[in-house]
């Protein structure tokens, strides 16, 4: 199909995650992509262009009409072959024509103008099913308007698994993605430390940032390749074949590690620790339960909040606890209260815009100040806890006097289920230690809760004084400063001592090279990505803490 | 010239399917071929004016073939039209 030869090109980004994935790269366009007046120069090339655009309109419909053929019989695929006369009727093109010599307007414009005129000359029958042909009319000016804009409006329509290159992706957006077909993410903007690339580790696809991509990548087969950091479009077959090869090494590599399920989290000398994973949607689960995880160490609800327009009710919160409850089978789920704020506005929610989100009012302080909404979220987990094992995080936790007022409305959300007969069961109540504060205070925190989760991500942003969305400042991210490590080990002591098992919930925690650090820490527990769960149990299971270094 | 006159019998009048298999034929003759309903006329090779004619059950449509072919013509396109409308 392709006339030119297809010329290689090579971008180079940065990894957000390792891995190698082969497919189609498709561009992301925003739904508000509209059909712009511009004024043209060359009459005769506009008018070309839209011819042979008629022509791609016209197999796309003859393919169609064949599938329908096959599928729904010739009668009902007869609509396909009216389209494609529809295109070809002389007042029709003519319109469009006309339109472009007599205004020098682009192509595009004069098939919307056509097609809103025609349609308005059918709306205005009085038979009714001549009136419905104005979809008919709107249906062939808005095929032949995508095929002059040379792409596709919505990334879903891919029937085939892509990779997916956009200049950056908001969180609401990835949510609605189809991630089953998703191979990888390219994007221009992001850090490592960003959205994107944090649901890339979850999802376990190869993602880039900061990739200077072209637009004409659009439809073109491409390799993206994670552990260099590279996104190569339409590749030599050379090169194709040697990423072919790393990706099988990568997939057998995997695959061993599926020989670890149902094996303890045990070090070479007996010391255990807990491997749960961190999940932001009910569907998620069943990466968990696949990669044998001892429980939930971070049910992020911001998914709850994010996916409408409207604050989520009780109800809904509660179905869809109680299904992760329920799937988990016993298994302790740790959810987390809503952290919503810095990167993950909603509007609904009418929060003012602020100088520092990620230092204002967000998470346990919308809580506290609109307890309606916290009381709402606190009901639906404690409704749930009946089915299961489940327990509660509150984050971005600075004061003693914070958990007390927590406390207070925890009591009365367990007063007012008991008057009303609600059943439900004893929560597990535990902070987030995200913060230099928490940090210092944590033997206070301790007599106050069962547990700590350490938010390393958070933590770190907080206490290097470094914003994690601003890739300049990747260079000096050391996630592995000594003040955060030390930090990490007060946190450990104080909550012994005051009776709180203490866990990670951040990505410091996959971060294999650590792992033994934080085992001689007496660390209890770490939650990673579903997929990291094994390879996390394979480091643990080959330390061992009695060899001397 | 020739011509005849017909007063449709479907249901739903010339409708997309018939108008579609109306275009195609049509246009595989030379002759002018028009649809007369009342006072409006349409070119039977251009489908959109075929369809604005709105004709419906009960109406009474005149088609003309005026070329070449138009004996042709005649044969097929009336025999479409009893059969299909």
């Amino acid at each position: 199909m392709q006339r030119q030869e297809a010329v290689m090109k090579k971008y180079n980004g940065k990894s957000a995650f390792g891995g190698i994935a082969i497919g189609k790269s498709i561009v992301y366009r925003k739904k508000e992509d509209q059909v712009r007046r511009s004024h043209i120069t060359d009459v005769d090339a506009e008018i070309l262009r839209v011819n042979k655009a008629k022509e791609r309109a016209k197999e796309e419909l003859q393919k169609l009409y064949e599938k329908a053929f096959v599928e729904v019989g010739e009668e009902n695929a007869m609509i396909f072959e009216v389209h494609q006369m529809m295109l070809d009727d002389q007042d029709y093109m003519d319109s469009i024509t006309h339109m472009i010599k007599n205004e020098e307007i682009n192509a595009e414009f004069a098939v919307a103008a056509t097609g809103d005129n025609f349609a308005g000359m059918f709306q205005a029958m009085e038979d009714e099913y001549l009136r419905e042909r104005a979809a008919d009319v709107k249906d062939i000016s808005n095929r032949l308007i995508k095929i002059l804009q040379g792409n596709k409006d919505n990334v879903t329509e891919s029937d085939e698994p892509y990779i997916l290159v956009a200049d950056d992706l908001a969180p609401s957006e990835t949510l609605q993605l189809d991630k089953s077909k998703v191979l990888a993410f390219v994007t221009r903007k992001g850090s490592t430390n960003s959205h994107t690339a944090i649901l890339a580790r979850m999802m376990n696809i190869p993602a880039l940032i900061g990739v200077d991509y072209d637009e004409d990548c659009d439809g073109k087969s491409a390799i993206v390749d994670g552990y260099e950091g590279t996104f190569i479009i339409e590749p030599e077959k050379e090169i194709a074949d040697t990423l072919i090869k790393k990706q099988q090494n990568e997939l057998y590599k995997k695959k061993l590690q599926q020989e670890l399920k149902g094996k303890e989290n045990i070090t070479k000398d007996g010391k255990k620790i807990e491997i749960y994973a961190n999940i932001g949607s009910v569907s998620d689960v069943a990466g968990v339960l696949q990669n044998d995880a001892g429980g939930i160490g971070l049910f992020r609800s911001e998914f709850l909040y994010l996916e409408k327009n409207t604050f989520p009710t009780e109800e809904e919160q509660f179905l869809a606890y109680k299904t992760v409850v329920e799937n988990m089978a016993g298994k302790k789920v740790i959810i987390r209260t809503l952290d919503i704020g810095a990167d993950k506005q909603v509007d609904y929610f009418c929060l003012e815009k602020e100088e520092n989100p990620a230092m204002g009012y967000r998470a346990i302080r919308i809580c506290l100040n609109q307890p309606d909404l916290f009381k709402t979220q606190l009901r639906a987990i404690y409704r749930a806890s009946v089915y299961g094992k489940v327990a509660i995080m509150y984050p971005m936790i600075i004061s003693v006097d914070e958990v007390k007022k927590i406390k207070e409305i925890v009591k009365l959300v367990k007063e007012e289920l008991t008057l009303q007969g609600i059943p439900f069961t004893e929560v597990e109540q535990g902070v987030m230690i995200e913060t230099p504060a928490a940090v210092m205070i944590s033997d206070q925190l301790a007599k106050e809760v069962d547990f700590f989760s350490i938010g390393t991500n958070d933590l770190t942003q907080y206490t290097l004084a470094i914003d994690r969305q601003n890739p300049k400042l990747d260079p000096i991210y050391d996630a592995h400063h000594p003040a955060i490590l030390r930090m990490i080990q007060m946190v450990i002591e104080n909550g012994h001592k005051g009776g709180c098992w203490v866990g990670i919930c951040g990505e410091l925690g996959a971060d294999t090279t650590l792992t033994e650090e934080f085992l001689s820490m007496g660390l209890d527990e770490v939650s990673v990505s579903p997929n990291l769960v094994l390879s996390m149990r394979e480091t643990v299971r080959n330390i061992d803490l009695s060899s001397s270094k | 010239m020739k011509e005849f006159s017909y007063v449709i019998k479907d249901a739903l009048g010339i409708h997309a399917r018939p108008a579609g298999l109306l275009v195609k034929k049509a246009g595989t003759f030379k002759s002018d071929i028009t649809i007369t309903k009342g006072e409006k006329t349409a070119d039977s090779k251009k489908i959109f004016t075929v369809m604005s004619l709105g004709v419906k059950q009960g109406d009474e449509i005149t088609i003309r073939f005026t070329g070449e072919d138009e004996e042709e013509a005649y044969t097929v396109i009336e025999t479409f039209i009893k059969e299909n409308l």
